[in-house]
């Protein structure tokens, strides 16, 4: 018995060893590459960080496979000379905490120079500060919150908090407003029943949608916050349907809000569900099931499919046979990614074709002025780190499928 | 039109559930005083055993009535397989260890078997859509009913009744009750305890398979990852109930979801609550109803005072 515990300990060990050794080697060829700089053929980083697993991780991995696809295609061109870009992708599981944890990972990376995510914009704010201490760029595909950029207090008075963070997504001080212009003038619903599920993603975008209702001269007959963690929206969607509501807005996230939708609707109020780019995922239709036909979603930018721009990513993602689709953000990440590649470009060149030692606050700087055609449309930032481009579409599901229904800008 | 009948159904099916899954807790609780963290993914997986029957075993267009007793089948089978192997390999080593080593185990084998589903399971890494059962909604009077609520509604009754007559009136049942009773005792009267474990471990995972039949039937999803925070409210509800006692089990699931639901449609329009009345804060009002009915009766709901076993 003492002898077969002892082997099997033995055995863990070694394999544990075995890891731990794999691990330090990949780590230390990095290292060594980084000091070579500018020798033929530096490598620099690209972090991703994006829930890769659990519910979110459908829109994760478009996100992580659209920064591979743009890393590979750098590459393949030589776009940047003498760079070669690889990836790291770290899952945040959607939490804050672990987002933080993988931010301070990628920043004790050398080799990194710029980091495209993460997903929520609760993750965004725990990550902030890390990054903007080391000066690393983080550029976020999907981070949709306004006091991401500019300040908690952006309401009143627009303060950039972080130097290091930009976005190539649109805010919800744009979306909300944007959504429910649509819902009083196209959909002509009148009487809202607003519901959000308490994130900074969600309850930001229900704020601003509501305030907006309002504004047109809607009428919210009720609120409501739901509890993320449960799958029984029974008791919230009775309430809907005795509220006399014609229209429900959810701030929140598809693993809920398909669902949720599903729940109304059996309760007995065939009205439809509005969201924001949270539930513009092809999961959003198959967990709210056949009843959710005639729900809407509005996300950033043009649809990707109809943009001339975007043709050729595409092709280039189904060609390169990535396992999962590039959902709602694709597009973005891939942006994202470039507008990374571009900061680091320029900085190279300005050193005659070196990488500088502060390369990271050097590709903060350069960020700022990054301006190119991309798949999403002209791609550069604003004062803030805000994306200029600031279109947005409404989608509804339509046999099973998200179709555009209307693009347009939010013009106050 | 009155919300209430409807909003009491909404709690009395979303109870009903975490009473199916509470009678694991309860009844493992009251033969080895264990904890077993690891019951909310014996249910988990019993879905997906539910699930892998009707995708993979049976031709594709079964019509549901046929497939709804072979998937319960199959659901019951990998849950008494995980729980029966969870039993023999994790938790029997350390029969005599101290209280703290089985229940940390507990833990490390419910994180496992999640990530073993994560990790294994074709596409479960994002949530399963779960065959629906056609036909419906039913209406009586102001309530609506889906035809998933009807299986629950009917299965949750039936199977606690086959387990009372078990408890009660098989051999087998009253050697549970003296093992609860008396360990060693019934040993030497007799009794084949390690069995016995082993039949409370079996009969909490059929009951969490039934449950986990009903979770898909009603929500229509599926996950790696339900099993936990449903583990936890059920925990919950064997608590108030009275943990060791099986109609406890099922009494503390009704009365932890009703107050749920409760909390969640009144308590708003109460003056001066109107922030804490969302579902958000079901869970915080669900907890101090715990609370009271701790401090009042620490036994629990149906609970009997029994001597602390230092």
């Amino acid at each position: 018995m003492r002898q077969r515990s002892l082997i099997a300990i033995t055995a863990a060990l070694a394999a544990g060893a075995l890891t731990l050794t794999a691990c330090g080697s990949r780590d230390d060829d990095g290292g060594s590459d980084g000091g070579n700089g500018g020798g033929g053929g530096t490598t620099v980083v690209i972090g991703v960080d994006a829930p890769l697993t659990g519910d979110l991780s459908a829109l994760g991995l478009g996100i992580k496979n659209s920064v591979d696809l743009a890393a590979k295609t750098a590459n393949k061109d030589n776009y940047v000379d003498g760079i070669k870009f690889e990836t790291e992708a770290l899952d945040d599981q959607g939490q804050p905490s672990v987002g933080q944890q993988n931010a301070t990972k990628l920043v004790a990376n050398d080799d990194v120079l710029g980091v495209v995510g993460p997903l929520n914009s609760s993750v965004g704010e725990s990550m902030q500060k890390v990054f903007d201490t080391a000066k690393l760029v983080e550029v976020s595909p999907a981070n949709t919150n306004p006091a991401l950029t500019q300040g908690v207090d952006w309401q009143n008075k627009k303060v950039r908090p972080y130097k290091s963070y930009f976005r190539t997504a649109t805010t919800d001080a744009i979306q909300g407003p944007f959504a429910a212009q649509y819902v009083y003038n196209d959909s002509k619903k009148r009487k809202v029943f607003v519901i959000d599920d308490k994130k900074t993603y969600g309850a930001g975008l229900a704020a601003t949608f509501t305030e907006e209702f309002k504004k047109l001269g809607g009428q919210v007959v009720g609120t409501e916050h739901i509890n993320p963690d449960t799958k029984d929206f029974n008791a919230v969607a009775t309430k809907v349907k005795n509220s006399g509501a014609d229209v429900v807005y959810y701030g929140g996230e598809y693993p809920q809000a398909g669902p949720l939708s599903k729940q109304i609707k059996a309760a007995g109020a065939k009205i439809p569900v509005v969201g924001g780019d949270g539930i513009y995922s092809a999961d959003f239709i198959k967990l709210a099931g056949a009843s959710g036909t005639g729900d809407l979603a509005t996300s950033v930018g043009a649809p990707v499919e109809e943009l001339p721009s975007a043709k050729e990513f595409v092709a280039n993602y189904e060609a390169a046979g990535y396992k999962e689709a590039y959902e709602a953000y694709g597009g973005y990440s891939y942006d994202s990614a470039w507008a990374i590649i571009e900061a680091v470009k320029a900085v190279v060149e300005a050193n005659d074709g070196k990488l500088p030692d502060d390369a990271r606050a050097k590709v903060v700087d350069a960020m700022q002025n990054v301006s190119f055609d991309g798949v999403t449309g002209k791609v550069s930032f604003d004062e803030f780190g805000d994306a200029t481009n600031k279109q947005l579409t409404v989608y509804a599901v339509e046999n099973g499928a998200w179709k555009s229904v209307k693009s347009g800008t939010y013009t106050g | 039109m009155n919300e209430l009948p409807q909003q009491l159904v909404n709690g009395l099916l979303l109870g009903s559930m975490y009473g199916l899954i509470a009678i694991g807790y309860t009844m493992v609780y009251g033969i080895v005083q264990l904890i077993n963290f690891a019951h909310g993914e014996i249910f988990m997986t019993g879905a997906f055993g539910a699930l892998t029957v009707y995708l993979y075993v049976l031709p594709d267009g079964t019509s549901m009535l046929l497939a709804l007793p072979l998937m319960l089948l199959g659901a019951v089978v990998v849950s008494v397989t995980v729980a029966v192997g969870a039993e023999r390999f994790a938790y029997r080593p350390l029969r005599g260890a101290p209280r703290l080593a089985p229940l940390i185990t507990a833990i490390g084998l419910s994180l496992a078997l999640q990530q073993a589903v994560w990790a294994w399971y074709p596409d479960a890494k994002s949530a399963r859509t779960f065959p629906q059962i056609d036909g419906g909604p039913f209406h009586i009077g102001d309530v609506t009913l889906q035809t998933g609520d009807v299986f629950l509604l009917i299965a949750a009754p039936v199977s606690m009744a086959i387990l009372a007559y078990f408890v009660m009136r098989t051999r087998t049942g009253r050697g549970m009750q003296a093992t609860a009773q008396d360990p060693d005792t019934a040993k030497l009267m007799g009794v084949n305890t390690d069995r016995i474990i082993v039949v409370a471990f079996a009969l909490g995972a059929v009951f969490a398979a039934v449950g986990a039949v009903a979770y898909g039937l009603k929500y229509g999803q599926i996950e790696f990852k339900m099993g936990f925070i449903l583990g936890l409210k059920a925990f919950t509800a064997a608590v108030l109930g009275g943990i060791g006692n099986i109609y406890g089990a099922m009494i503390g699931g009704v009365v932890l979801g009703i107050a749920e639901t409760l909390a969640t449609a009144y308590i708003a329009d109460i003056p001066g609550l109107d922030q804490f009345g969302s579902q958000s804060w079901a869970d915080v009002w669900a907890f101090i109803l715990l609370i009271l009915v701790l401090l009042f009766r620490p036994q629990g709901l149906l609970g009997e005072r029994v001597a602390d076993r230092a």
